[in-house]
């Protein structure tokens, strides 16, 4: 809505001066405006969302507050004061709490210092008192009900629990504001509900929370006013209780989104991917399945409970003790990634950027990266044959970039996310496994994401999708295997399948289907 | 938080866990040190066999002697290793800072011996300061940055002994004062030593128990992460170097006092030493972890075997390769010790929901 001035974001009418203001605020990289005359007001006691799709300036409103960017112009107001922010030790100091959307902790250092790092309680002489530091994190893990070891090392916690870590930091400040950049990403059912328990008792003992979601029901099941945003610009603030999903996502791509499944109906062909009573000590046992052409084979259960694992195993990432895998009848070596790959698999894996990108390479670099021996001649790999293959990729993926040439870190989530699929793609695979397809995707990708599975699929191409997200794993797959505790306890159809169906085998409820 | 809900699936009480993940955490880092000190003792026990005389009173003096300086040079080390960088120009740096301390003993033979200290370690902390300001303000690769001090400083130092027309600083040249110093025994133990261990000892707790030592872990282990926890990167790292800066000036010093004669080449090759002594101590390269009990440790495991190699009855040029084979021995064993404490977290977590 630029232009027209729009009128004062509505709010609480009466309420005091807002916690945390941004007024007018514009942030440039370069010639690059990622946010233009953003607004928004927290208020003490009100849980507020911020919605909108990626590159929609979320991320870069979130860095504002925490002073890791200094706005290029309009002003930060705390308590109705303009501040500047330039750091984030000042934000910090300012009460403002941020739990940013990809874990920052320090691997070689034990779960508690990660979260008291520089509040250390101090003993005689200013030395750190270990015992009470210790204290104190148990003590924060009880509020929040995690079964962790304050003394462990960071590395080596599941995504789920270094969120949780990062939840018990902001916590422990006390914050006036607390800010949290997509939370619940890697988060279980059970984690999600702690944390919003916790997000409610800190709004109601009157704190502000600013609340940043892909997930509709998580926001209007917690928050009471929603800010909508697009394409670095403020679109509409309103109460919840006046808003519906369809108009927040109207208002979020500025059109109407077409089906959010489109899952295509397929005759499954023959079986090209089996597995046979894979094993693996400690992380899995005696998983079999088999996946047919034109087919989507939904993995579901909680987190930790072994998928990732198993399509690793099967990727050859990782070793397997037990059982085989066979692609199209002929049976995989284990443990080779590049004989997966021959056989035609190809793996989009659950972390995008540790496991899925060279964030410092260029968009082209990243996209080919799979096929750098069959683009070179004799060796030689020209960057001509990169270029055009990349543009190929990037154009059906329509992956939004500036520049084929930018390092992929500058890309957004979804458009990072569509370049992992390329690369993949390009690969011209048989089976196509993906874990997570849509973490951290906005709506608008998403449903590109989804329709793209389901072309596929009616291609030919047997797909396996991991996927914590219930509406995803119902609405694309046309069966559903569900994981607990490493072990694989139902095959559900879709004609069957039900969040009660897929709930209960996750939990380890459900007798064997 | 009363309305927790919980699922069967997450069990174990967490004071149980708790005990467990700081007993392993706290056996992994004794393990660590444990294992140094194992081998010194190893190879002290073998010399003694090839030579009763080994542990003798004036052999474990010269020992001593000999390992100070690389202990002082070590624990500094071990404050920049740990943020993620390295200083490779402590060898020059102290270099300059013999050659700065013997001058000013030689040209004004009343100055105090701690003058002279303070005097050694301001141009060694002068020297840290512009290898810090370089790293930490045009984050330049410290690397590249003290390799190229490396050279600078030599470069100064020699040209600073061939136009002062005094190339050579001999015993002759520097106060009594001094020298007594160089020889001076409490209990019997070497002052230099005793100068050394102190050092270790304030830089090992400051590492533990303070929160800038603390700090200087987070941006080794995570410069990112270190960033957004409001944590001043550039001024820890800065001050990193000063310190071990400072603390090769003090090694000028000591090696000044020890030899009492010196040239502008003191201390050339030190620095990769320094290095190994400190990874041999189990300092990880990649910053993050690591003590100064453990540089110190290494620094004298590396001392030792200079002296002993002799005694076997071996040439000392094994030296070099019996200092990289524990080099890299020492590498394995980290390596192998991470990736058993990760498997078990991770079969933890496991068993953990």
């Amino acid at each position: 809505m630029a232009g027209a001035p729009p009128a004062a974001p509505p709010g609480p009418a009466d309420g005091p001066a807002p916690v945390l203001a941004l007024r007018d605020v514009t942030k440039s990289f370069g010639a690059v405006a990622a946010l233009r005359d953003a607004r928004l007001e927290l208020r003490a006691g009100s849980a507020h969302a911020l919605v909108g799709e990626n590159g929609a300036g979320k991320s870069t409103l979130v860095k504002i507050l925490a002073g890791v960017h200094g706005p290029s112009s309009g002003q930060v107001l705390l308590d109705g004061e303009p501040v500047t922010l330039d750091g984030p030790a000042a934000a910090r100091a300012a009460g403002i709490a941020v739990i940013y959307q990809e874990p920052t902790l320090f691997p070689d250092l034990s779960v508690a210092e990660n979260i008291f790092m520089g509040r250390q309680p101090l003993g005689a002489g200013r030395r750190i008192d270990k015992a009470r530091l210790h204290a104190d994190c148990a003590a924060l893990f009880e509020r929040l009900g995690v079964a962790l070891d304050p003394a462990r090392p960071a590395r080596g916690l599941s995504i789920a629990d270094q969120q949780m870590v990062e939840i018990a930091k902001a916590i422990s400040f006390e914050a006036r504001v607390l800010v949290m950049d997509e939370p619940t990403a890697a988060l279980s059912g059970v984690e999600v509900e702690r944390l919003f328990a916790v997000a409610r008792a800190l709004r109601d003992g009157g704190a502000a929370v600013l609340f940043i979601s892909h997930r509709f029901d998580e926001v209007f099941d917690l928050c009471d006013t929603i800010t909508v945003m697009r394409d670095g610009a403020w679109v509409a603030t309103s109460p919840t209780s006046e808003l519906t999903v369809d108009q927040v996502i109207r208002m979020m791509v500025g059109r109407d989104v077409a089906e959010l499944f489109p899952k295509q109906d397929v005759v499954p062909g023959e079986v090209v991917l089996q597995v046979e009573g894979l094993g693996s000590t400690g992380v899995f046992t005696d998983v079999s399945f088999e996946v047919r052409a034109g087919e989507i084979v939904a993995l579901a259960g909680l987190v930790g409970a072994g998928r990732s694992e198993v399509v690793r195993a099967v990727f050859g990432v990782d070793a397997y003790d037990a059982g085989s895998v066979t692609v199209a009848g002929t049976r995989l070596k284990g443990g080779s990634p590049a004989a997966a790959m021959a056989a035609g698999i190809a793996l989009v894996p659950e972390d995008r950027r540790q496991q899925g990108l060279v964030m410092e390479l260029s968009v082209e670099r990243n996209a080919t990266l799979t096929r750098r021996w069959a683009l070179s001649r004799f060796g030689w790999l020209t960057g001509r044959a990169e270029r055009a293959t990349a543009a190929d990729w990037t154009q059906r993926m329509q992956v939004k970039a500036a520049r084929l040439s930018d390092p992929v870190a500058t890309l957004s989530g979804g458009n990072q996310q569509k370049v992992v699929l390329a690369k993949w793609l390009s690969t011209e695979p048989r089976v196509l496994i993906v874990d997570e397809p849509t973490r951290g995707i906005d709506v608008g990708t998403k449903s590109e994401v989804h329709r793209l599975m389901s072309s596929l699929a009616a291609e030919g191409l047997a797909v396996v999708m991991v996927s914590s997200e219930l509406p995803e794993v119902l609405g694309m797959a046309d069966r559903v295997l569900v994981m607990h505790e490493g072990r694989l306890v139902a095959d559900i159809p879709r004609s069957r399948a039900d969040e009660d169906s897929v709930m209960l085998a996750a939990t380890g409820q459900a007798g064997a289907a | 938080m009363t309305a927790t809900t919980t699922t069967p699936t997450r069990t174990p009480p967490p004071e149980r866990s708790g005990r467990r993940g700081a007993a392993l955490l706290q056996r992994l880092v004794v393990v660590r040190e444990l294992g140094i000190l194992a081998a010194l003792v190893l190879l002290i026990g073998i010399t003694l066999i090839a030579n009763p005389r080994f542990l003798s009173g004036q052999n474990v003096r010269d020992l001593m002697l000999s390992a100070a300086i690389l202990v002082v040079l070590a624990a500094g080390q071990t404050m920049v290793i740990i943020t993620r960088n390295v200083d490779l120009s402590v060898g020059s740096v102290l270099g300059l800072s013999a050659y700065a301390t013997g001058t000013l003993l030689a040209n004004m033979p009343g100055t105090p011996v701690v003058v002279a200290v303070l005097a050694g370690m301001a141009v060694g902390a002068l020297c840290g300061l512009l290898n810090g300001v370089i790293v930490a303000v045009a984050k330049v690769p410290s690397l590249v940055v003290t390799l190229g001090t490396l050279y600078a400083i030599r470069g100064l130092d020699s040209l600073w002994g061939s136009t002062s027309g005094r190339l050579q600083i001999n015993a002759t040249d520097l106060p009594t004062g001094f020298k007594d110093f160089g020889g001076a025994r409490v209990l019997g133990i070497p002052v230099l030593f005793l100068v050394a261990i102190a050092v270790v000892v304030v830089v090992g707790i400051h590492l533990r128990s303070y929160r800038s030592g603390r700090e200087l872990f987070g941006i080794g282990s995570a410069p990112e992460a270190a960033r957004l926890s409001g944590i001043p990167v550039g001024r820890r790292v800065l001050v990193a170097f000063v310190v071990n800066g400072a603390l090769a000036g003090l090694a000028g010093v000591l090696y000044a006092a020890r030899f009492q004669t010196l040239d502008t080449t003191a201390g050339t090759g030190l620095e990769l030493n320094v290095v190994a002594a400190a990874v041999v101590g189990g300092v990880a390269i990649a910053g993050g972890t690591g003590s100064a009990w453990g540089a110190a440790l290494g620094a004298l495991l590396l001392t030792t075997i200079g002296t002993s190699l002799p005694q076997l009855g071996l040439d000392p040029f094994w030296r070099d390769a019996a200092v990289g084979a524990l080099i890299i021995a020492a590498i394995a064993l980290d390596k192998s010790l991470t990736d058993r404490l990760a498997a078990r977290l991770r079969g933890r977590n496991l068993r953990g929901r």
